[in-house]
């Protein structure tokens, strides 16, 4: 099991034949991931390190048969890549792309989730289920398989939690990087049910950060819905109003999207909030010593 | 990318929302020959990114040219919750019976556009959405159907803006503002207040717009309305060079990789006592050079001591090293360094750092010790 992606991921790279497209479509297919295709328009008929490369996605599916893409093209095409995938049947879009307009992703979103497809990202890391399949730039080497399920708005900082949780012993079902924009297509909410659903993962880390109020909705869903336990982490609790911290959703308008709101959101539903990464590791490791 | 009121009423009047007539002003004596073409008494407004201007005394009426040059004088140069005035909008002072207020927002939550509209203008939305929600009308809108006209009806009557002459007015103003939003990739498209004058006109009486910084690239004319100089100068030269910066008032200057992690590193920094001067993020896989940059930005502030803290994906450990030994090479870095490097390629960027062990850096192996270590630094 695991969520998202796993050893039946067929991946096709959307923006295989760029730099960095190339680069973590071979490193995802190193760790085991199984890649199929690759589409860039243009360079069909042409290969690399041996995945078949394919005008457009339609294409590939006639040929390979993906059900998972990765789109790793740049911002301003970005938009487009996804309602390609979508229109050539793909179930699942990981979108590293960071920088798209705020706009497409309102209509990207409302327009595949009538449609079943699970979009994560975009502005994320990817998804990895250690010892399966890793879909996108999350360096897999920190991480093992395991019982906690991670999901988080920040590359870097799950690293820095998985890393704890892996040194603490603890290893990990998935990892899913929803991303730091305003309008995502996998949300706290969505990850929280799988994982819930899922029956390898046991225990769950949320890893929030200021900005939106999709943590404090997640609080209500745990507390409603949720029989696994989660502990939770905000980051951002000395940014100030108004500023856009890096990422272009961690921004705190007027009183709302505070650390300090979601935190108590949290707390107020039961759900154990570390105060820094390493203090939320160890809130997990203990759960999980406990229920040895 | 906020825009300033004229901006954002400038953009109205493109779409068609009734706006006052107005002139920018950037001198006294600007304000005056803005007074005498406008004619009657005027207001003279302070344009800068804050909120609460009139309260700071940055609005002022005015009845005579020679009034509206002395308002200026005044208003020019103050300081607004940080924000110097360096513009004013001289505009035509208007009668006011009632004020509303009208916005489109972003619905994070709801990946939606939200419409909101309520009789209570000049208010604080976010306090009257908290105290008497009742007041408030709020309609999203589905933005792969667009907007139409019954919607502006439904938000008219669930305001109580029953008068017809003013109900078809505002809902052809909802009707531009939605235009105006998806048209300009707004963020935010906020009238407070919408007012309606003795003679039962509907006007925007202010203008609050903000533009998706993602989307510039389709939009030049309005990429060209920011204000260069209003930002902080750090900020620009960090824009400039790709990094995700902001300046803070602390004296630990605080450099990562990724949004997320340099949050939490400033959150840890203040856990162990200490202040950051700012939030410098170099991105996923920065070379050498981008490091150096970010270095240049954060030591032009007045920093007793630096933390990098690297967790390294696609970025790697020797380049930020390099980076960092560069940047002491050429822009001498006197206060102290502290490092923690994981992730990829973090022991050869450690190994480097050994190598050449320079006296002001000091390598941490996690990231609380470096915060605690790098607070202890600069006291």
């Amino acid at each position: 099991m695991a969520i998202i992606v796993d050893a039946a991921t067929r991946l096709v790279v959307q923006g295989i034949t760029g730099r960095e497209g190339q680069f973590h479509a071979l490193r995802n297919r190193d760790y085991g991931t199984n890649v199929v295709a690759g589409v860039t328009p243009g360079k069909g008929g042409e290969a690399v390190e041996g995945v078949p490369v394919f005008d457009s996605v339609r294409d590939a599916m006639a040929e390979t048969k993906p059900n998972t893409s990765m789109v790793f093209v740049p911002a301003r095409f970005a938009a487009d890549a996804i309602y390609e995938a979508v229109d050539a049947g793909i179930e699942t879009v990981i979108c590293i792309t960071e920088g798209i307009p705020a706009h497409d992703m309102l209509r990207i979103y409302n327009y595949i989730r009538p449609r079943g497809v699970t979009l994560v990202g975009p502005n994320c890391p990817g998804v990895l289920s250690p010892g399966k399949a890793n879909v996108g730039i999350i360096p897999a080497e920190i991480f093992s398989p395991g019982p906690v399920g991670l999901v988080s708005r920040s590359g870097t900082l799950t690293y820095q939690i998985g890393n704890e949780l892996t040194q603490l012993g603890v290893g990990q079902s998935t990892i899913v990087g929803i991303g730091g924009d305003p309008v995502v297509g996998t949300s706290f909410i969505d990850a929280l049910e799988r994982f819930e659903a899922d029956p390898e993962t046991r225990f769950v880390v949320m890893v929030g950060e200021i900005g939106g109020s999709e943590e404090e909705k997640a609080a209500a869903f745990i507390a409603e819905r949720m029989t696994k336990p989660v502990v939770g982490y905000i980051a951002g609790r000395t940014a100030p109003p108004g500023k856009t911290m890096g990422h272009a959703g961690a921004i705190i308008s007027g009183s709302a999207g505070t650390a300090k709101a979601k935190q108590e959101a949290l707390e107020a539903r039961g759900v154990r909030v570390g105060t820094n990464p390493t203090e939320a590791a160890r809130l997990v490791a203990d759960l999980v010593a406990g229920a040895r | 990318m906020d825009l300033y009121e004229y901006q954002g009423k400038e953009l109205f009047r493109r779409f068609g929302i009734p706006v006052s007539d107005g002139r920018l002003a950037l001198s006294p004596e600007d304000a005056r020959q803005a007074a005498q073409e406008l004619g009657g008494a005027v207001v003279v407004k302070a344009q800068v990114h804050a909120g609460g201007r009139g309260k700071a005394g940055g609005i002022k009426l005015a009845a005579s040219p020679s009034e509206a040059e002395a308002r200026a004088a005044d208003i020019l140069g103050m300081d607004i919750r940080g924000h110097v005035v360096h513009r004013l909008w001289v505009e035509k002072a208007s009668e006011i019976e009632r004020e509303y207020y009208l916005s489109v927002t972003f619905d994070r939550g709801e990946k939606k556009p939200l419409f909101m509209l309520t009789t209570e203008g000049g208010v604080d939305i976010e306090e009257l959405a908290a105290t008497s929600p009742e007041k408030l009308a709020r309609l999203h809108v589905d933005p792969l159907v667009g907007f139409h006209p019954f919607q502006a009806r439904w938000l008219c009557f669930a305001a109580g803006i029953r008068e017809p002459a003013e109900q078809k007015q505002v809902i052809a103003i909802v009707g531009k503002l939605y235009e105006t939003f998806v048209s300009c990739e707004a963020m935010l498209c906020e009238i407070n207040p919408l007012i309606v004058t003795p003679a039962g006109e509907v006007r925007a009486l202010d203008a609050k717009v903000t533009i998706d910084d993602n989307a510039l690239y389709r939009h030049p004319d309005l990429a060209e309305l920011r204000d260069l100089a209003a930002a902080d100068v750090q900020e620009q030269r960090a824009r400039e060079k790709g990094l995700a910066y902001v300046k803070l008032d602390g004296d630990i200057g605080i450099l990562g990789n990724g949004a997320g992690l340099v949050m939490s590193t400033l959150d840890v920094v203040a856990q162990a006592g200490g202040r950051p001067a700012n939030f410098c993020d170099i991105g996923g896989g920065a070379q050498a050079d981008v490091v150096v940059g970010a270095l240049e930005v954060i030591t032009a502030d007045p920093v007793k001591a630096i933390l990098f803290n690297i967790f390294g994906g696609i970025t790697r450990g020797g380049e930020v090293a390099r980076g960092l030994l560069e940047a002491l090479e050429r822009i001498g870095i006197d206060v102290p360094v502290v490092v923690r490097l994981d992730g990829t390629e973090a022991e050869e960027g450690r190994r480097l750092l050994a190598e050449s062990s320079p006296a002001n850096v000091h390598v941490e192996s996690t990231m609380l010790s470096a915060a605690e270590r790098v607070v202890e630094l600069a006291r």
